[in-house]
């Protein structure tokens, strides 16, 4: 007898959600526009640095500054990390104007048109000041200071000091590396957008958004707009795409609220991506100055970091200017066990846009700098790259591990991941093809994610918000329907389809009479939202829970109506079953609904509506893991790289629906693939970004992104409920390094080395100039 | 990123076109170009002439052993063959490298060559073809030879008055040999280095390299690239005297590859 496929934990059920995705029916801010909507268009700041002296509106429309919105506090995101200091980004700018495409004036219209047309008649008078466009300029002697009341352009800086000084005379091998990662864009299908009413009834403000953490996103403007936080709904409609622009609380949608409240009327604002280019969604960036001492074998001896990321003008709400640099020190020795370390990390200003927390945050960056110098260290030693990682890696019996800075890893075998990586690779063909002169080369990066990190892990950090116990509710229509209540959102992740599954897995509703309610702050438990690889294990344990504690009710009520006791009874298949009687969900839900004279007297009053709060233990986070390999061809000629083979071993812990986890792969690795090879923001010595369109922006596409093969390891977490990882954002993580050491492999032999991202067939040729070789 | 306001004219005749163009107005054909920059509010026009309405701005006709192609042909005919013969397979294998296919569902020859974009793919191979532009003007048709049509960067031998209403090319004999190379780094980026190769049977073989930047460069006798297309790649893109050595390496690459790929 064949079994009845699974629709619980495990499934590769089909997405609930595509029905309407897939034939554009989905609900997003640039859908709704209620009847008097104002459209607003942003006069945005043309120059990188200046004194704002004077805005000449034009006659006869509706212009605001800053002066003409008062009341609007400045977001203000701290961190308690010691010596940081925040920076206060004024909704509309005032007295200084810090990047360009930082908000200076709301132009208001019927039309974005005409909104935009006010906004090209309005004249700006300001006095230019010296810009600081690199990051490593930011900290120069007598560099122009972005905040004038700062001793230097900081927020932040960071050490771990430990002498290393013994190791040039005991290691085998040394290398040390400068490195770069592009000042890079998110770039969501949908922009942002948001749409403010005020509900004169309620005395309440309603902001649409396009969010991926409604909750905070309320919080945020709560706090800026002074406002109770009753009085402050946000509603996340379907959003398309995050990647953690979307977390992130915009001037924008203070603005639109203010004028919202000001004017009486819908206000709303539609990015357009030009403004995502140039003004709002900047990420990645860094500096890595790296030395690695290694023994024969290749194990690592120490590394030493000096780490720089280009934060931009300000420190944004609510994860802070320090996020990506803090981060570097505790997340750098990777997946491996590394035995001695020192480092130092600035997050230094400059007059660009703030840099967001990209899918991976300061892991891509990190994991390029350390899977680049672990080849260069295998390249120097002439061994081959897997040995040298396999010196390193932590051995699964060391699981759980605590590595040097205080990272725990809870389950994995590392060492076995990356042995399958390498042998679904012909690694001897490429090594045939090398010998016989081609430009081609094998390349890894192994690393790991932590996703799903809660208070102890946050508290620390001290901004604005901490992660705590993850609310569901779970409750029963008087249908029997089951309606989930969940506080993050998803935004591609497919939680519809997902949580519907873990329901499905405890009380044996089918996923087609599960209702996900989301995105809406009125309707939901509050959360800190869908970020950090968090909502599986987060939202699922949570739901789990709900779910458990509401089949308890259930069952007593089941009981009852089988004139039984509840020790007799079971759930099976979404029923009450007691031998071989059997009482539906449906029934259970229409009796307390419905039929209450029917209920045991001693029925639990609480109902068939449940909120449980939800939190791993420990809570320092799952690891996900993975190996990616890569074969990558250079044309010598043009510089350009053609990647042949692309595999991945990936570990995400107990899969929930394999095909979603196929998917979030997949879209992470074509980000990958982007910031390896196309993605890159540049600006001019005056601080101008030169990428205004996805013309001059590249995105790989459907042609660059090869056939990805993916290898699933299903090592269970043993602090999550089913067992499962967060693992959203690994497959962005590892394609720079491991595309770019596979580049390296091709040009070794010719004495070339890539070391900035992207590698660009300019820089490609570049690096065989430089050699000598083009 | 919406237009500043422009009044929207759509001329029914050429002459009602030209009248309009003589007021000032921008035209536009397929407005892959125009779009954007308008968009951009990089072109301020105070009105736009919709040329996509007059009588025989696209489709290709025969006269004789002359194919005349209307300047509003879109990319996506010629793909599909509308051109017909030798010269309709070379135009079309052009036509299919050109952005997306949305876009060339829209795009016209003649928008493209009009504007004259250096990156364009219709600047760099028209000019290697024998024929002529038609443009039009208040005194009637006149004649342009192709490899004269372009003049430099967003600039063309067009007259203010005058509208590119067609283009007239011979019809290629079975055997003529073509070769053409482009490089850009994924569909739909604009070029960085394109060059071709026509080579008519009995005739001096013609070549371009295009995408400098500049006005396309013509080659009127590309034998000797033909002979020896790495020497000869290198020999003529070292005249150029390019700046950027990506930028040389391309050009260089591009020559060398349009003439191997000559068939």
């Amino acid at each position: 007898m064949t079994p009845t496929p699974s629709k619980g934990v495990g499934a590769s059920l089909r997405r609930k959600e595509d029905a309407r995705f897939l034939h554009g029916r989905g609900r997003y801010v640039g859908d709704i526009r209620p009847a008097g909507t104002l459209e607003v268009a942003f006069l945005r700041s043309p120059v990188a640095h200046a004194r704002l002296l004077g805005v000449q509106k034009p006659d006869g429309g509706l212009v605001f500054t800053a002066a003409d919105l008062p009341g609007i506090a400045p977001i203000r995101a701290n961190s308690a990390l010691p010596g940081f200091r925040a920076s206060d980004q004024p909704a509309l700018a005032q007295g200084k104007l810090r990047h360009v495409g930082e908000l200076i004036a709301a132009c208001v219209a019927p039309s974005r048109a005409e909104a935009e047309d006010l906004a090209a008649a309005c004249l700006l008078d300001y006095e230019a000041l010296p810009v600081i466009a690199d990051m490593l300029a930011a900290r120069a002697p007598g560099a122009a200071l972005i905040h004038e009341h700062w001793p230097d352009n900081a927020f932040l800086e960071t050490r771990r000091d430990e002498d290393l000084s013994d190791l040039d005379a005991c290691a085998a091998a040394k290398v040390h590396r400068r490195l770069r990662t592009a000042r890079q864009h998110m770039a969501p299908l949908e922009g942002r957008g948001v749409l403010a009413e005020w509900d004169p009834r309620l005395e309440q403000l309603i902001v649409t958004t396009a969010a991926q953490m409604p909750h905070v996103t309320k919080t945020g403007l709560a706090e800026c707009l002074g406002l109770d936080e009753g009085q402050v709904r946000v509603v996340a409609p379907d959003v398309g795409g995050g990647f953690g622009y979307k977390g992130i609380l915009l001037a924008e949608e203070l603005v639109c609220a203010a004028l919202a409240m000001r004017l009486g009327r819908p206000v709303r604002w539609i990015e357009d991506r030009l403004e995502q280019l140039t003004a709002n969604a900047n990420c990645r960036e860094h500096y890595y100055d790296v030395t690695a001492w290694a023994d024969e074998q290749g194990k690592l001896l120490g590394v030493e970091v000096d780490a720089t990321v280009d934060a931009g003008a300000y420190s944004l709400y609510p994860f802070s200017a320090c996020l990506e640099a803090a981060q570097i020190g505790s997340i750098f020795p990777g997946p491996y066990t590394l035995p001695r370390f020192r480092f130092r990390t600035v997050s230094a200003c400059t007059n660009k846009p703030p840099i967001l927390p990209y899918r991976g945050v300061a892991r891509t960056g990190v994991c390029y700098a350390m899977e680049t110098t672990l080849d260069a260290l295998a390249r120097q030693l002439k061994l081959p790259p897997e040995a040298v990682r396999q010196a390193n890696l932590v051995p699964p019996d060391a699981m759980p591990y605590r590595n040097l800075v205080g990272k725990v890893f809870d389950s994995g075998d590392y060492p076995e991941a990356l042995r399958r990586a390498v042998a679904a690779v012909d690694v001897a063909a490429v090594r045939a093809r090398q010998a016989a002169g081609e430009a081609v080369g094998f390349g890894l990066s192994v690393f790991c994610e932590q996703g799903a990190h809660g208070t102890s892990v946050y508290h620390g950090w001290g901004i604005p918000f901490v992660p705590g116990f993850e609310q569901a509710q779970a409750r029963f229509t008087p249908d029997g329907v089951l309606e989930l209540r969940v506080g993050l959102h998803s935004h591609g992740q497919g939680l519809e389809t997902t949580l519907a599954q873990v329901a499905h897995e405890i009380l044996g509703v089918d996923p087609a009479r599960v209702r996900l309610v989301h995105g809406d702050t009125a309707l939901t438990p509050y959360s800190t939202g869908t970020w950090g690889s968090r909502a599986m294990v987060m939202a699922g344990g949570a739901v789990a829970e709900a779910c458990r504690q509401l089949g308890e009710r259930a069952l007593a009520i089941g009981a009852a109506l089988l004139q039984t006791d509840r020790a007799s009874v079971r759930l099976v298949a979404g029923q009450v079953v007691a031998g071989d009687a059997a009482v539906s969900l449906d029934q259970v839900a229409r009796t307390w609904f419905r039929s209450p004279q029917n209920l045991p007297t001693d029925v639990d009053r609480g109902g068939l509506e449940v909120t449980a709060g939800y939190r791993p233990d420990p809570d320092t986070g799952t690891h996900s893991y993975a190996a990616h390999a890569v074969v990558a061809k250079v044309c010598t000629e043009t510089g350009m790289v053609t990647l042949e083979q692309y595999v991945i071993v990936e570990d995400g812990g107990v899969l929930v629906n394999p095909m979603i986890v196929d998917g979030q792969v997949l879209g992470g690795v074509a980000q990958g693939i982007g910031t390896a090879l196309y993605e890159e923001m540049p600006f001019d010595t005056e601080g101008q970004p030169l990428a205004g369109t996805l013309a001059d922006y590249l995105l790989p596409g459907a042609t660059e992104v090869p056939d990805i093969r993916i290898d699933h390891m299903e090592t269970p977490s043993p602090w999550t409920r089913f067992g499962q990882k967060g693992l959203g954002e690994s497959g962005a993580i590892g394609p720079p390094a491991a595309i770019v050491n596979a580049i390296n492999d091709a040009l070794a032999p010719l004495g070339a080395e890539v070391l900035d991202l992207p590698a660009t067939p300019a820089r490609v040729l570049a690096a065989l100039t430089k050699a000598g070789r083009a | 990123m919406k237009p500043a306001p422009f009044d929207y004219a759509r001329p029914a005749d050429w002459p009602a076109a030209l009248a309009l163009l003589a007021a000032g107005a921008r035209p536009v054909a397929g407005g892959q170009s125009l779009g954007p920059m308008l968009n951009l509010r990089l072109a301020l026009p105070e009105r736009v002439a919709d040329l996509r309405h007059l009588p025989d701005y696209a489709g290709v006709s025969m006269q004789g052993e002359t194919v005349r192609i209307g300047a509003g042909t879109t990319h996506a005919a010629i793909e599909d063959g509308v051109v017909p013969g030798r010269l309709g397979e070379i135009l079309a294998g052009v036509a299919r490298r050109i952005a997306y296919r949305p876009v060339r569902n829209r795009g016209t020859i003649g928008g493209s060559f009009a504007h004259a974009d250096p990156a364009a793919d219709w600047v760099a191979v028209l000019p290697a073809l024998p024929g002529h532009a038609i443009a039009l003007g208040p005194q009637g048709e006149r004649r342009i030879p192709l490899a004269e049509f372009v003049l430099g960067v967003f600039e063309t031998a067009l007259r203010s008055d005058e509208l590119l209403r067609a283009l007239e090319l011979p019809a290629l004999p079975a055997a003529t040999r073509f070769g053409h190379w482009k490089f850009c780094r994924k569909p739909g980026e604009f070029s960085k280095a394109t060059a071709c190769v026509l080579a008519l049977p009995g005739a001096v073989p013609t070549a371009v390299l295009a995408a400098l930047d500049a006005a396309p460069l013509v080659i009127a006798d590309a034998s000797a690239l033909l002979a020896d297309p790495t020497a000869e790649a290198a020999r003529i893109t070292a005249t150029l005297a390019l700046d950027d050595p990506w930028r040389a390496a391309l050009a260089r690459t591009a020559l060398r590859h349009a003439a191997e790929a000559v068939r």
